[in-house]
């Protein structure tokens, strides 16, 4: 008998969709050309790039100059941040930023690498127990001198949403940019970045059935940014090296699919999400959901198992046939929980038991209940070996 | 399914542990590598799982195309082994962490933790063979008898056997390295079993000092008259039979024949009265879970790496035995393990008492 092996990973990463594969295949030996050459084979990469951007300033409802491709969703982030926060240091002597505690590392160590390097001062933001940024405490905590305002949109360990729309109202009335990650967002839901009411955006490929490597960012027109990376001037001489042509490609038409599909699979989504919030609960003795019980990512459960190693709960899963994550795991037998389960105010005892279950478009009613049929058993076993 | 097998081996990095999972890969077996991260002390890494040592294991595993896990056993190895360790020493004994180890995290915390994980069995790279005989499990030395280490096993007992494989018992390390080359694994050796894997430095008197100060408590040196010679700086720094290093000056070398915890007393006298020839061990494990009858020829080994005595044993208990030499040993040591031999069948063993 072969053993089960189900993926209940897709905020870590996604299978690329075959479409994708096939529209990105020309362009990697037959429309090899470098979109900066003048020939036909220079011009045909050249349109390929910027069909592509198009495509994606469509779906985010902006100007494809807006568009600044990048390697994946870390580089957007480290670009927005270090872009905005030295280009406001320079031209409005800037020198506040502001985060929320609950942000990913892209974000959190760009901010820290800031504060180190350049004199920043950065603050957080409060977030309450489900990971909730508070609109009042954002108001308070804008000043004259900070250069930008960085809140994570869905956040990839909880999945909590927040009200970006808001919070961008409240930044905009202080003329303060607000960059989003919306990386783990992407995949379900809108990116309309003038409802959303931002200035920047990260995009990841890869967690929306696109290839890894490839990433975007959205600059409105009018903020002031310097390069993360110069030469060659491409990007509009915020990001220089060659187009990563096929790739770009592979976001495009990946990023196209997911917003034309987006309404169907989130419903589906949200049923296998609730059967998993509204079971585990009551099949595991203290065990606690972690985020916004409604207004979170439509894929994703999270929750903590009081006195439980996650990596031990990972690996007795993967034996099990199941992928998940946790946001203590680590791949060297050390765990420490995370950031962001200490900063909802979970005790260290609960926090280092923390299991991310994200469903995805092959996820089937039956993977779920045999995962509920498995999961209960095994953390059971754990506390027993454990104690 | 009932016959499906399912072998966790515990990888160290070294090349034991490596081959251990190449020899079971290459007949077949569904196989994936475990490696524990162990408790140091502050700020070190513990010599038995270094992170060059965790990288060596992923490399093998990644090169045989097994699963590889890390198992966080940092609370348990402190709470079972080091503190059993430091415990020891205030009670007067000299503890073999080893083995504790091989008790209470191999086969407990990792064994129970594997079979969460679906395994059947536990592999290791130990050099010593399983055989079954008449339903009966028996831990036999190792084919290659420079190598072997059934004494660290003699803990193990019937239920454990059953789960338990040695792919290395019929084979001469020499062989296993050339198994290493044939799969180009890297050839890494490890610290021998006896080494203090959690003390940073080689120097267990600092460590113990360090962390229980109580036992550094000055005392008498006395000859076995009982007249003081000098101050010792504490029991635990001196081992049965030690000479140098008491700090005395007499015209004939002194050797440290016991150790009187009560009244924190060093006695010392010269060679010829150095030895014993017979003692207890108590918390015995019969290998076979069966209490045999007085053995009047067994075979006994002291230490990890000490020749056998022949020996007569008589037991009373279901956990002790008396032991009586044949010819006496002057480095019995209270609190190390005696292991008991009829050929090369390891019966089991016992810890020896003050």
């Amino acid at each position: 008998m072969q053993k089960p092996s189900t993926y209940l990973d897709y905020a870590a990463s996604t299978p690329v969709e075959p479409r994708v594969l096939d529209a990105m295949l020309p362009y990697f030996s037959e429309q090899y050309g470098n979109p900066s050459a003048v020939h036909i084979w220079g011009q045909k990469a050249e349109n390929a790039v910027e069909r592509s951007r198009e495509k994606i300033a469509t779906i985010l409802d902006c100007k494809p100059n807006e568009i600044v491709f990048t390697s994946c969703g870390s580089e957007s982030d480290n670009l927005a941040l270090r872009g905005v926060a030295l280009e406001a240091r320079e031209t409005k002597n800037a020198r506040h930023i502001l985060i929320t505690p609950v942000e990913h590392h892209a974000v959190l160590n760009t901010a820290k690498d800031l504060e180190h390097l350049h004199g920043f001062e950065v603050e957080f933001l409060e977030v309450d127990s489900l990971g909730l940024v508070s609109p009042e405490d954002l108001t308070s905590k804008i000043r004259s001198d900070t250069a930008l305002v960085s809140i994570i949109f869905a956040n990839n360990e909880i999945g909590t949403i927040n009200d970006v729309h808001a919070l961008g109202d409240i930044c905009q009335s202080k003329n303060v940019p607000l960059h989003t990650d919306a990386v783990q967002a992407a995949s379900q839901l809108s990116m309309k970045v003038n409802e959303l009411n931002v200035q920047l955006l990260s995009l990841g490929a890869h967690k929306f059935y696109g290839p890894k490597g490839i990433g975007a960012l959205y600059v409105r027109s009018g903020i002031n940014i310097s390069p993360s990376q110069t030469g060659g001037g491409q990007e509009f001489g915020l990001r220089a090296g060659t187009s990563n042509v096929p790739l770009i490609v592979g976001m495009a038409e990946a990023f196209e699919i997911t917003n034309a599909t987006r309404t169907d699979h989130n419903e589906k989504y949200r049923k296998l999400r609730d059967r998993l919030l509204s079971s585990i609960p009551n099949l595991v003795p203290d065990s606690r959901i972690t985020g916004h019980p409604i207004h979170r990512l439509p894929n994703h459960a999270s929750f903590v198992f009081r006195g439980v190693d996650g990596n031990q709960l990972l690996a007795a899963l993967d034996a099990a046939g199941f992928g998940c994550s946790s946001g203590s795991a680590c791949k060297t037998g050390d765990p420490t929980p995370s950031d962001v389960l200490l900063a909802i105010g979970l005790p260290a005892q609960w926090a280092l038991g923390s299991l991310r279950v994200t469903v995805g478009r092959s996820t089937q009613d039956e993977d779920i209940e045999h995962f509920l049929g498995v999961l209960p058993a095994i953390i059971e076993q754990l506390r027993k070996v454990n104690s | 399914m009932t016959n499906h097998r399912r072998i966790a081996v515990a990888m160290s990095g070294g090349v034991d542990s490596s081959v251990a999972a190449a020899l079971l890969v290459e007949r077949g077996e569904e196989v994936f590598g475990i490696m524990m991260r162990l408790w140091s002390d502050d700020g070190l890494e513990n010599r038995c799982c270094s992170s060059a040592d965790l990288a060596r294991a992923k490399q093998v595993a990644r090169q045989l195309d097994i699963p590889f896990y890390v198992l966080d056993a940092k609370k348990q190895f402190k709470d079972r082994v080091v503190d059993y360790f430091i415990d020891g020493y205030s009670n007067g004994i000299t503890p073999n962490p080893c083995i504790e180890c091989n008790r209470s995290i191999r086969w407990d915390f990792l064994f129970q933790h594997i079979q969460v994980m679906g395994a059947t069995h536990l592999a290791t790279g130990h050099y010593a063979r399983i055989n079954q005989d008449d339903s009966e499990y028996r831990i036999l030395r190792a084919a290659d008898k420079d190598k072997d280490q059934s004494y660290v096993l003699s803990i193990l007992n019937q239920e454990l056997l059953a789960k338990t494989l040695l792919p290395l018992g019929e084979y001469q390390k020499s062989e296993v390295r050339s198994v290493a080359r044939s799969f180009k694994l890297p050839i890494a050796e490890r610290p021998d079993s006896q080494d203090l894997c959690f003390i940073g430095s080689n120097d267990y008197r600092e460590f113990l000092d360090r962390h229980d100060p109580s036992l550094s408590k000055p005392g008498p040196i006395r000859n076995s008259e009982g007249t003081v010679l000098g101050e010792h700086q504490g029991l635990f720094a001196y081992t049965i039979g030690q000479r140098k290093g008491i700090g005395l000056s007499m015209p004939v070398p002194q050797f440290v024949l016991t150790k009187d915890q009560n009244t924190n007393t060093l006695i010392v006298g010269p060679k010829e009265l150095l030895g014993v020839s017979s003692f207890c061990v108590n918390k015995v494990n019969w290998v076979s879970g069966i209490r045999p009858k007085n053995l009047n020829s067994v075979n006994v080994q002291i230490r990890y790496r000490a020749k056998e005595t022949q020996a007569k044993l008589t037991i009373e208990d279901a956990n002790e035995a008396h032991v009586e030499l044949n010819a006496p040993l002057s480095d019995i040591t209270p609190g190390q393990l005696a292991v008991f031999y009829e050929g090369e069948i390891c019966l089991g063993g016992g810890i020896i008492q003050a």
